[in-house]
């Protein structure tokens, strides 16, 4: 009996999962939130069903009556998010909410399986993020003066990174976090937020080659401060959304393959600088040739995601513990392993999607200081996610970052959902701008029609 | 004035190109990435589940029964029992006779057992088996695999290699399938836990564990001969019939001797001859004459000094080249298969199997077809061709000349039966107290070959008489005369 909830769930799962996939990218065709409407209840339909899927496959396998309290709090949670944004934010974004939820669901589900603490810690930690979240979208669509603070974010973000360079602890050789009062922060992940802003604020007001030069400096000393804690990822996050962002604001493709090319000098000389970059370079290339050294993480995240075929072994199935840092590096290794290659592509695409619909509201927006905080929020949540899996999976080397939303970590979940809060928020604004455009079109025409008018009572 | 301003909002309405630029990279970003991904993940699952450092082999194990080896008939050859402390072991009914060919799973993996692991311990039961074996408490039974290996022919090769240290390789030459593969001495790998340490601190030449058939290294002596003469027919495709040679029992080149084994005298001799009466010197003369390149490439092309397209055990390359001086001693020993040239019989039966199939080489193969324990076919192996090693025509010849060997030659113990065998006969001296070893490689019938044998008895003294008599019993068995 168990096992056929255990197998026939592994196909019921990847179904919906697909169906929803479909959703996701059908609703491109529609701009409309009228003509969406029926898409964002079909989605949230799919998405309980997927979670329900995946909790009757823990319960079959683990038979924990705990288990099934947790899930219930996680449905209350989730559908009270889903309602509540639509009453107060009717103008948002669904469908970026609908994925984001998605994703958040799929993370505690895999974190559950692998630690149940943890999965409650996380879960804990997503809910008051939300709760923080929700007012994120009113602030940014009222404060309009948070566009002048532009040095003030340098400033806080480069004092925040120097304390925790100098003071920090060493963990995994990269020093990452201080903890205040027993929790830990990354401050890196708050400082991307600052970072951001900054960025938007010195592009919006920059005249001329002198104030890039400037800005790109600052930007700069943002980087070198990630480099020396040997926090790698965030530091080619962080150049990444600065060359986006350069290229956003100037519209000249020149900068951004100059500083493609810095970035490949960079990395070559970085190569021969220090020891832990060869020896990611090297793992890279050949995870095998020192399986018990520098290739081990990797190759266990090889096997992980080799090990569950198409459609996976099904939760409890596999042995994703066996993978170094499963919980935040390699959560993807263990969703391929236990929901199947096709889940996991599917996920993917649905993270791919988050990032179109994120791109497609910038595309859409005319003030330039929020189409640049919206898409560097796109693009560093593209980039981030490209980085976890094409490392983990060896598409490229491994740079120890993790995958947002999915992954487990504190810091993240809650800057992940402040930024997505942050685009809902210029969501906001877009449409606002819209409904202004729209109104002032429709005077223009209102004026037309009444000289016309005017002029046909001259006429007789 | 109004009125236009309000239309220059809208068409200033910014489109941004940079957006749609990043939009797209990262979309080919992520396409060439999920591509890879599910590429690379199903492309190498088989290799990782049997990578020693994966841990899911053990989940399999503990979930399944490791599957049953079959012949080619269905005799079990290997399977998987409860002891009586119920700790499960590896069951070799045909105890050392299939030893080295089937391998054994308990102490690291080798042979057909490491080959075809993945399939062994996996499961590709239907999903109400499986509850029926749940609902029973049991393990699920693993996928089985039929191999090629016919056990009469096996058990006929192994007691006719008796005592003797040695190799014998059955294949058909058509298929590329291995019918028998035996490698004394032996071990019995039901015991073999128990004998583990002392056939590792064996460092006699006994070397128990390692199959002789595919991981020896010996001096091919005579049978290179179809090397040479494969030579010398690229080299002379049309007038290797006017060949003339006359030997005296020995061949004298600057300063340099070959003798003929045993110093026999051949007389007036043409290539055919030479090559069914074996002789050394005639080959000698000829190897001086034949060019460097033509030497090196007949060797590449019968994929000397190179990985041989074997992945079901493991493999010793053979080595063999032409001596960059032209050192005319080296070049004698070399044409007459002596030197530092080395061959495994596994190799010297792919090279006779590629003259009997007309110059092409099927690729050899052990496992034909992988079943669930319910009958599910799960994985077939096809007959596939390898490649071609010479032309049809150049088989031809050689396969004229070693059927010449049987009528007139070296092999004539083979002359005169029910069926027409071919071959070549090798007596591979290695050590001037020691005997020679005895070769012989040949098909059978020598018109259609259907069998390709290949023998190598260790110090047993000449081919003719030591290693064709195996050849004979495995051909009587396979042909059905005895």
């Amino acid at each position: 009996m168990e096992l056929y909830v255990t197998e026939i769930s592994k196909y019921v799962i990847a179904s919906m999962m697909l169906l929803y996939t479909i959703t996701a990218f059908a609703a491109f065709r529609f701009r409309s939130r009228e003509a969406r409407t029926h898409i964002y209840a079909t989605q949230i339909i799919l998405m309980f069903m997927i979670q329900i899927a995946c909790f009757v496959q823990i319960l079959a396998r683990t038979g924990k009556v705990v288990y099934l309290f947790f899930f219930a709090f996680q449905i209350v949670v989730f559908s009270a998010v889903i309602m509540l944004f639509y009453f107060i934010y009717p103008d948002g974004n669904r469908l970026i909410i609908n994925n984001c939820c998605l994703l958040l669901m799929i993370g505690v589900i895999i974190l559950t399986r692998l630690s149940y603490e943890k999965a409650v810690k996380q879960f804990v930690i997503v809910a008051i993020s939300f709760l923080i979240g929700f007012f994120i979208p009113e602030m940014i669509f009222r404060f309009n003066f948070l566009k002048r603070f532009t040095w003030i974010y340098a400033a806080v973000g480069i004092a925040a990174m120097s304390v925790v360079l100098i003071l920090g602890a060493t963990i995994n050789g990269s020093k990452l976090n201080y903890s205040i009062a027993g929790v830990s922060f990354q401050p890196s992940e708050f400082v991307k937020v600052l970072f951001l802003f900054f960025l938007a604020g010195a592009l919006y007001k920059a005249e001329g080659i002198v104030d890039l030069f400037i800005l790109s400096a600052v930007a700069a000393a943002h980087v070198i401060i990630l480099v020396l804690s040997k926090d790698l990822g965030s530091a080619l996050i962080f150049f990444m959304l600065y060359l986006a962002l350069i290229y956003i604001s100037t519209e000249n493709i020149g900068y951004f393959i100059i500083g493609i090319a810095f970035a490949v000098l960079a990395s070559a000389a970085s190569y021969r600088l220090f020891s832990h970059i060869q020896k990611r370079v090297m793992a890279w290339q050949d995870p095998f040739k020192d399986i018990m050294g520098v290739g081990y993480q990797l190759s266990q995240s090889l096997f992980g995601i080799s090990s569950g075929g198409l459609f996976g072994l099904g939760l409890y199935g596999g042995a994703p513990k066996s993978i170094p840092f499963v919980e935040t590096d390699f959560i993807f290794s263990a969703i391929a392993e236990e929901m199947g290659i096709v889940f996991s592509v599917l996920m993917i695409l649905i993270c791919l999607s988050t990032f179109l619909l994120i791109m497609q509201e910038g595309y859409y927006i005319n003030d330039k200081f929020y189409r640049m905080i919206i898409c560097g929020i796109g693009i560093s949540y593209i980039f981030q996610t490209f980085l976890t899996i094409g490392g983990g999976s060896k598409f490229i080397p491994l740079t120890g970052v993790t995958l947002p939303l999915i992954s487990y970590g504190g810091s993240s979940v809650l800057v992940t959902i402040v930024m997505v809060m942050i685009v809902e928020g210029i969501c906001m604004i877009g449409s606002d701008e819209r409904y202004e455009e729209y109104l002032e079109e429709r005077r223009y025409y209102e004026r037309k029609k009444r000289r016309y008018e005017r002029y046909e009572d001259d006429e007789y | 004035m109004k009125d236009t301003r309000t239309t220059n909002t809208r068409r200033r309405r910014v489109r941004s190109y940079p957006i749609i630029v990043l939009t797209s990279l990262y979309v080919i970003l992520f396409a060439a990435m999920l591509g890879y991904i599910t590429h690379y993940s199903l492309t190498h699952k088989k290799e990782f589940i049997n990578n020693e450092h994966n841990t899911r082999q053990k989940i399999l194990i503990k979930q399944n029964i490791r599957g049953k080896i079959l012949s080619r008939d269905g005799d079990i050859l290997a399977y998987s029992d409860k002891d009586e402390n119920g700790k499960e072991v590896r069951v070799y009914p045909y105890s050392n006779e299939f030893a080295h060919v089937v391998g054994y799973a308990n102490k690291g993996k080798v042979g057909i057992e490491a080959f075809s692991n993945y399939y062994l311990i996996n499961t590709s039961l239907d999903l109400s088996q499986k509850v029926a074996y749940d609902t029973k408490g049991q393990k699920y039974p693993g996928d089985n695999v039929t191999t090629t290996l016919d056990v009469h022919l096996q058990e006929v090769a192994y007691s006719a290699l008796s005592g003797r240290r040695g190799a014998v390789v059955v294949s058909d030459p058509k298929t590329g399938e291995i019918l028998a593969m035996v490698s004394k001495p032996d071990f019995d790998p039901n015991t073999l836990e128990q004998e583990w340490d002392d056939l590792l601190k064996d460092t006699s030449p006994e070397a128990k564990l390692l199959n002789r058939a595919t991981q020896g290294k010996y001096p091919p002596g005579s049978t290179f001969k179809i090397v040479t003469a494969l030579g010398y027919l690229k080299e002379h495709p049309t007038d290797y019939m006017n060949y003339k040679f006359s030997c005296n029992g020995r061949f004298d080149y600057e300063g340099n001797t070959i003798s003929c084994y045993h110093g026999e005298r051949h007389g007036n001799v043409d290539l055919e001859t030479s090559f069914a009466k074996s002789c050394n010197s005639s080959f000698a003369n000829i190897g001086v004459g034949l060019k460097g390149e033509t030497f090196d490439g007949v060797l590449n092309d019968l994929m000397f000094n190179q990985d041989l397209p074997l992945d079901f055990c493991r493999f010793a390359q053979s080595s063999s080249s032409y001596p960059k001086d032209g050192n005319p001693n080296s070049v004698m020993q070399l044409s007459i298969g002596q030197g530092k040239t080395s061959i495994s019989p596994e190799h010297l039966n792919m090279i006779t199997c590629a003259v009997a199939n007309d110059g092409i080489l099927m690729k050899p193969y052990v496992v034909s077809v992988v079943k669930s324990e319910d009958g599910k076919e799960v994985k077939k192996y096809e007959p596939e061709e390898y490649n071609r090693l010479m032309s049809s025509e150049e088989a031809r010849i050689l396969r004229s000349m070693m059927t010449q060997v049987v009528q007139k030659g070296t092999a004539s113990k083979l002359k005169g039966l029910s069926y027409t065998a071919a071959g070549k006969t090798g007596s591979a001296e290695f050590n001037d107290e020691k005997e020679s070893h005895a070769w012989f490689t040949g098909f059978a019938p020598a018109d259609d070959p259907e069998i390709c044998v290949t023998i190598i008895v260790e110090e047993a003294g000449s081919g003719g008489s030591y290693a064709v008599p195996i050849a004979k019993n495995v051909f009587d068995a396979y042909f059905g005369v005895e």
